[in-house]
């Protein structure tokens, strides 16, 4: 196992928790990325402010990362373009179709106990992991 | 207005937190995904810094009769596992395991400029048009459909 930064992680962790507990506890919304961004992309009035300023933050926490810490943007593994075009169609969809994804299912759902999440959130770790495992092994990681 | 404010700063501890955490870096996620390979545990602890926090934070706003800046908490309601969010999730966990990136860190590392990841959101943003499109369409032939037979309930 190597580059493993549990402490890192850990904080990290602890700053997108602090984030999702103050979108509830002050505005009761759930901090789910892929909601957040679909209800830009197909605004409704009157629920879409708030959601373009979550995400213009997110944009801007981006650029201060790229100041104070570059390394966040050392990506290590960039697939081919035509491969992350591919997933990010899915991505989209897939979290379209199944309401959620890492943020949304995988923090504030799982912490809630709620059972859709949680059966999410085994599902996408078990087709991400078994799409990473057919990529590296029988691909023979070449991509 | 206040709350935009808090949901702008809940925005940039959120991508600050990513960046800190290793999740906007693929190799890190491929990483932590790769289970029967160089197993990269760390963002497992993603999940538990995450998740402790936010455990708590939920129980607490239970106690709250609203939220502090806003009328009503708006948290899903629904309890009941069917094929959409199984099959939903199955195909996120693909594009997550063959990109690398999930939603948050892909808009965070818009910030960085490189060109993958804006194909990368580009690509991400039509999937989602893609789903309004077809729901909208299984939505206009389920009403046509239906009005000849009540049997034509859900599929």
């Amino acid at each position: 196992m190597h580059n493993f930064t549990p402490f890192a992680s850990f904080f990290g962790g602890v700053l997108i928790g602090l984030s999702a507990s103050a979108m509830l506890l002050l505005d009761g919304k759930i901090a789910g990325i892929s909601g957040i961004l679909a209800g830009v992309l197909k605004p409704v009035k009157g629920d879409w402010v708030w959601r373009a300023c979550f995400l213009a933050g997110l944009f801007a926490g981006g650029l201060l990362l790229g100041k104070l810490l570059p390394g966040a943007f050392d990506f290590g593994l960039i697939r081919p373009l035509p491969l992350l075009a591919i997933a990010g169609l899915a991505v989209g969809f897939g979290t379209r179709l199944g309401s959620g994804c890492t943020s949304g299912h995988g923090v504030c759902g799982v912490s809630r106990l709620s059972p859709r999440s949680l059966v999410a959130t085994a599902t996408f770790i078990f087709t991400g992991a078994l799409t990473v495992y057919l990529l590296n092994h029988l691909a023979g990681g070449s991509l | 207005m206040k709350s935009l404010v808090t949901s702008f700063i809940s925005g940039v501890v959120f991508a600050l937190g990513l960046g800190i955490s290793g999740m906007t870096r693929p190799v890190k996620v491929i990483g932590f995904l790769d289970f029967f390979g160089a197993w990269d545990a760390s963002l497992a602890f993603v999940i538990v810094g995450a998740i402790a926090v936010y455990f708590v934070a939920y129980r607490f706003s239970r106690t709250m009769p609203s939220p502090l800046l806003a009328p009503d908490f708006s948290l899903p309601k629904r309890s009941d596992i069917d094929a959409k969010l199984v099959l939903g999730a199955a195909v996120f966990g693909v594009g997550w395991g063959l990109s690398g990136f999930c939603p948050g860190p892909a808009l965070t590392s818009l910030a960085s400029g490189a060109p993958a990841v804006a194909i990368f959101v580009a690509a991400m943003a039509l999937g989602m048009y893609i789903y309004s499109w077809v729901s909208e369409i299984r939505a206009a032939t389920r009403t046509f459909a239906a009005a000849p037979s009540e049997s034509m309930q859900d599929a």
